[in-house]
């Protein structure tokens, strides 16, 4: 298994799909058949390789596996470093996983330029297993910025009417954030000598240093979450975006700024984190209550999911600060299961969209009488939105909470106004869309899913189920990593030195205490 | 055995919810009434086996969740307290399931119906089995999505579709509570198995945690937290809106859930977590002061309701209030007693109101009803026993209905409790008596005696029941003839000690129902009397002088209209609660996302950098420039800040 280099297959094989895809010529119904063939293809294969790392995985071990390593830059100490833990894998089949499910949805749906988006998929896909799999700080910062590219052509060029807009917005904020993160790589490379991520980890940088580098991290992974209040980038793009996009968007864009908290924020920066998580803790709380009451205020299907998404990922940075066993766990799951059941939602949406081609909530009403197993597949998805346990959203968002409770017993009370909030708009969305008489004379014809739609969400049912009836299979492979992290984070903190505000202060005063760290 | 019992329903709603097109109607019913009903035989072999031959136990199944410190494991745990709740469970269930046949049977989606029953039974079993907090809160969360899908089960009606989505929501109100206080649980204990914080519970009971800034005993808030998960699923004030609205639903949901097994869920949860409660004073009076509130305040709602399904739903409100308050005083016997009792007799109730609205062309309201009695002689009679069962009519020391003996156990705890909040509680409890006696006779006889109101058209149809409908109320007839008589020694009486085994705990001090069976006569009697005067005035009201009632609104127009719509609490909670959080929601959303954060964000810095870039941008104008851009002014600044210190 260890020969193998199962990392950089993963991630290179969809470029090499893409490569073809590159190369095939003619009539354009062939290419664009032949495209999201190749396109499909590639991607199962991915899958099923990624597999490997599930089954081979060891679930007692909290040192990172399938290591791959190549001097890059020798000189500079930079290598294509390449490895996974109990986090980082599960966020990498998270991917593969939903990349075919993207490119099958999108079969139909996507007319023009099939070929240029087929590969805009297939590279969106290297880049984000690449950053996942990366133990290289410049390697991560490569594919993460890199991310934003194929997503950013996917919104503008194939994305709805205010596409430019949507596109431009995602892209002003990630590009603040994306600055600052720059720039903290290249001092923590000054200071430690590396951008070796396990070394990182282990340095230990000054705490007053730490306040800065935590700062800036935490203006490109926050905007990413997105927190509030820089998280308005989201409900544009997603409404602009094609289906798959959003998929892709919901499913693992978003957990890039959480994954980012978890490889960097807490274990290289851990006197900074246990200072700022007060901040992040306001912010998470402002971002559950806020978005959702925004959300039960939109008319756009596809506005009121990303807002609720806002309001997900807000019990997920509140976990992750709470550095407990239950939180970071809760958190990692609460990723994944959003990245299931958001990205499904979004599949739901344009099941009906492809059909009626308006997201406008108005416009829909009594579909369960045309299309009882879209309906019933809805439901499933809304309940699990809502956190009802039997569904992955329970595990994730129950143990947040119990991690929260833990570190503030406020956070813990004002978080869970979340699962109020969340059953008011979800049932209202699904009322008006699903439920009550069908009175639209151009929906009487509506068709219920197809084949090609029934075999993309059966997956995703079977996920959400399962995650939710029998979560340790998932839970126990985060389980020795996170333990690690909180160890390693205690022992920080228990050396922690004066992190008051005075100590701040002389951060910026006087650099020169900061490179004297070297 | 237990896991046939519980996942034998689970069965019948795959079965019955996936493949019904291809089994049909025929197909969906026998097999979800087949398994039902075996179900039901397995529960009952189990009740004698746990709770008459004392033999509990635990099955676990698999784990659930392990992270870190906190295990939960799908278990099936059975003790007398859960063979209880197992009987009245599949019993209700299996009989709803037969009277939804003949109920349901012009349907179009009998399939689904008898699916959604079926997965309601499984959560609620789920519910009652459990031997950890996280399990529980899994049935609990199971009950309350199956009762949102069928309240909202006609979804054409955009009043059901409203009554599911209020009473999911005010129930998660509720699991708010619920689920804060099983975070308290593994805050303070490190665990959340029964077992194993029931044990730690005596040594927690000096415990102080923060909570919300403030200091506080760590049980009593536990306790109340818990308890807010226990009033939203039983409809307790002021967590109660749903339940009335919940009666939009078909009829045999209403008899299952909103009235025999679900609502209860609050209850059982109290007596299940005794061992809990016993060490939380503050939190017992809470429950015994809300249970009074409630049970008088639902009393006196119902009496001025038109919708004889309503009534009847206020009454389970007011009902369930007494069992709260029992438990409140300590007598948990009394009050899984009376939850028992009351599921045979109100389970009853709602399945003849359902055969009278099927005799009157699904006809509701009372108003347009009156002068059926001969028409439907069995559904009358069938009535008589339900009501009497519900005032608690009997002959002391000779025979009595269910509720006679359970009502009874309960207000005599109450008063036997010699405590403040139990003497509220008996007082309330004694006018909530009277005026249960009184809406009981006024449903009766405003809906079979007097002149027919509704026209001739339903006049001429109306009919008895198919068999398949009246069979299932003579069985829940003969629970509410004797459920009482044969129960009562085993849950409150002689063997009440052998019969609970450990499921149930009480503190030496608050054994208040042995002080129950010593009180005065007449805190016996009252009960009793109260409910006689009550018949007697609903029978000069509505029998012998039809033109009083008119003539009493007309004096009390004010408390009448107090009355008739709620205490004003659907009102009052639109204004506090709904609106303002529409309107906030929307403001936010303009005016926070869109004028301020985008408004100085995005956009603001967009307008302000496209008159800055009209200068720079006669190079390029794309944004990756921008992008690209922004990256090389980054490093140069860092280097040269770097630059800076290292001279520096």
């Amino acid at each position: 298994m260890n020969d193998l280099p199962i990392l950089s297959l993963v991630t290179f094989l969809p470029l090499v799909g893409a490569a073809f895809i590159l190369m095939i010529r003619g009539e354009p119904d062939i290419v664009a058949r032949n495209a999201r063939n190749v396109a499909l293809w590639t991607s199962v294969i991915t899958f099923a390789l990624s597999l490997v790392l599930w089954f081979g995985f060891d679930r007692h071990s909290a040192a990172f596996q399938f290591i791959e390593r190549i001097e890059w830059m020798p000189a500079f100490g930079i290598a294509y470093h390449m490895g996974v833990d109990g986090i980082s894998v599960m966020f990498v089949l998270l991917s593969t996983l939903l990349t075919p499910l993207c490119i099958l949805a999108s079969w139909d749906a996507i007319r023009v330029r099939v070929k240029e988006y087929m590969i805009a998929f297939l590279v969106l896909e290297t880049l984000m297993v690449g950053m996942f799999c990366a133990l290289d700080f410049i390697v991560f910062y490569v594919f993460f910025e890199g991310v934003l590219i194929p997503m950013f052509l996917i919104i503008g060029v194939w994305g709805g009417a205010r596409r430019v807009y949507a596109a431009f917005k995602f892209f002003l904020y990630t590009l603040l954030g994306s600055v600052l993160m720059l720039v903290a790589i290249l001092v923590m490379y000054f200071v430690a000598g590396t951008t070796d991520i396990p070394a990182l980890m282990n340095y230990g940088f000054a705490p007053s240093l730490q306040i800065w580098l935590w700062l800036a991290l935490f203006a490109s992974f926050a905007v990413k979450v997105p927190m509030w209040p820089v998280h308005t980038w989201l409900p544009d793009a997603h409404v602009e975006a094609p289906t798959a996009g959003s998929v892709i968007l919901a499913g693992v864009l978003l957990k890039m700024g959480a994954y980012g908290f978890l490889r960097f924020s807490i274990p290289i920066l851990p006197e900074a984190s246990a200072t700022f998580a007060p901040l992040v803790y306001t912010l998470s709380i402002v971002a559950v209550i806020y978005t959702s009451l925004v959300a039960l205020a939109q008319e756009d299907m596809k506005k009121l999911i990303a807002y609720s998404s806002i309001a997900h990922m807000g019990f997920v940075t509140a976990g992750i600060f709470t550095v407990t066993q239950q939180g970071l766990e809760g958190a990692i799951f609460q990723c994944l299961s959003h990245g299931i059941v958001s990205g499904a939602l979004f599949l739901c949406v344009g099941v009906i969209y492809d059909r009626m081609h308006t997201r406008e909530i108005a416009r829909y009403g009594g579909l369960v009488h045309r299309m009882p197993v879209y309906a019933a597949v809805f439901m499933l998805f809304t309940m699990a939105s809502v956190g009802l346990p039997g569904t992955s959203g329970f595990v994730g968002e129950f143990l947040v909470m119990i991690g929260t409770f833990q570190a503030d017993t406020w956070v813990a009370a004002l978080i869970t106004t979340g699962i109020i909030l969340g059953a008011a708009y979800m049932l209202w969305l699904y009322r008006r869309v699903i439920l009550g008489k069908m009175t639209r004379s151009d929906l009487m014809n509506i068709l219920d899913l197809s084949g090609r739609e029934k075999l993309v969400f059966a997956p995703l049912v079977v996920i959400v189920l399962w995650m939710g009836i029998y979560p340790v299979s998932f839970l126990e492979i985060m389980s020795p990593s996170v333990e690690q992290m909180i160890e390693r984070y205690q022992v920080a903190q228990d050396n922690a030195g004066d992190l008051s505000f005075a100590s701040l202060l002389q951060g910026v005063i006087d650099p020169v205490a900061l490179s004297s760290e070297e | 055995m237990e896991v046939a019992v519980v996942f034998l329903p689970l069965i019948g709603a795959l079965v019955a919810g996936l493949f019904g097109r291809q089994i049909g109607d025929k197909g969906a019913v026998f097999v979800t009434c087949g398994l039902m009903l075996l179900s039901m035989v397995l529960a009952i072999i189990v009740f004698f086996d746990v709770a008459i031959g004392g033999n509990p136990r635990t099955t676990e199944l698999f784990t659930w969740i392990d992270s870190g410190t906190l295990e939960a494991s799908w278990a099936l745990r059975v003790d007398s307290l859960t063979a209880v709740m197992l009987i009245v469970v599949t019993v209700v269930s299996a009989l709803v399931h037969v009277y939804s046949v003949g109920y349901m049977h012009h349907d179009t989606s009998v399939p689904r119906f008898m699916a959604y029953l079926s997965l309601f039974t499984f959560s609620m079993l789920m519910l009652v089995t459990a031997d950890n907090f996280v399990q529980m809160f899994f049935g609990w969360e199971g009950v309350g999505l199956c009762s949102y899908l069928l309240i909202g089960f006609w979804y054409d009606r955009p009043t059901a579709n409203a009554a599911a989505i209020k009473a999911f929501v005010v129930n998660r109100v509720g699991d708010f509570g619920f689920a804060l206080g099983i975070m308290a649980v593994f805050f303070v204990f490190g665990s959340v198995e029964f077992d194993t914080v029931f044990a730690a519970t005596p040594g927690q009971v000096d415990t102080v945690i923060e909570f919300l800034g403030m200091r506080v005993n760590a049980l009593e808030v536990i306790c109340i937290l818990l308890f807010i998960g226990a009033m939203g699923k039983s409809a307790q004030v002021p967590l109660h809106t749903w339940l009335p609205d919940a009666m939009e639903g078909p009829t045999p949901v209403s008899a299952l859930i909103h009235a025999a097994t679900m609502v209860t869920a609050g209850v059982f949860m109290v007596c299940r977590l005794s061992p809990m409660f016993e060490f939380a004073p503050t939190a017992l009076t809470i429950v015994t002061v809300v249970g009074g509130v409630t049970a008088i305040f639902a009393a006196t709602v119902a009496i001025c309701q038109n919708d004889i399904k309503r009534v009847i739903a206020y009454s389970t409100c007011s009902q369930l209030g007494y069992m709260f308050f029992a438990a409140g005083v300590s007598a948990y016997g009394a009050a899984m007693f009376h939850l028992f009792t009351h599921a045979f007799f109100k389970a009853l109730l709602f399945l003849c109101a359902g055969s009278v609205i099927h005799a009157m062309s699904d006809e509701q309201d009372m108003r347009r009803m009156g002068g059926i009695w001969r028409m439907i002689p069995l559904t009358y009679g069938l009535m008589w026993i339900g009501n009497l069962a519900l005032a608690g009519i009997g002959i002391p020391g000779v025979f009595g209905f269910a509720g006679f003996y359970s009502k009874d156990i309960i207000l005599e705890s109450a008063w036997a409790a010699h405590s403040g909040v139990g003497q509220f509680a008996f007082w309330m409890g004694i006018a909530a008596a009277l005026l249960t006696a009184f809406y009981s006779w006024r449903l009766l006889l405003l809906t079979f005696h007097g002149a027919p109101r509704a026209d001739e058209k339903v006049m001429a149809h109306v009919h008895e029941s198919p068999k398949v409908m009246t069979v299932p109320l003579m069985v829940l007839a003969a629970g509410a003839l004797f459920a009482g008589i044969l129960g009562y020694p085993y849950f409150v009486g002689s063997q009440m000690e052998a019969f609970w085994g450990g499921s149930i705990f009480v503190l030496p001090e608050n054994n208040v129902i042995e002080a129950a069976h010593h009180v005065p006569t007449w805190v016996v009697l009252a009960p009793l009397v109260v409910g006689l005067i009550g018949i007697a005035f609903a029978y000069l009201l509505y029998m012998a002088r039809p033109d009083l009632p008119g003539r009493i609104v007309a004096h009390a127009r004010g408390l009448y209209l107090f009355l008739y719509n709620k205490w004003y609490f659907d009102e009052l909670y639109d204004r506090i609660f709904v609106r303002p959080a529409q309107m906030l929601g929307y403001g936010l959303w303009k005016g926070g996302d869109g004028a301020i954060i985008d408004g100085f964000g995005p956009d603001g810095v967009a307008s302000a950098s496209r008159g800055l870039a009209r200068r720079f941008s006669r190079l390029q104008t794309g944004y990756v420039y921008h992008y690209a851009f922004a990256m090389m002014v980054g490093v140069v600044i860092l280097v040269s800040w770097y630059v800076w210190a290292q001279g520096g």
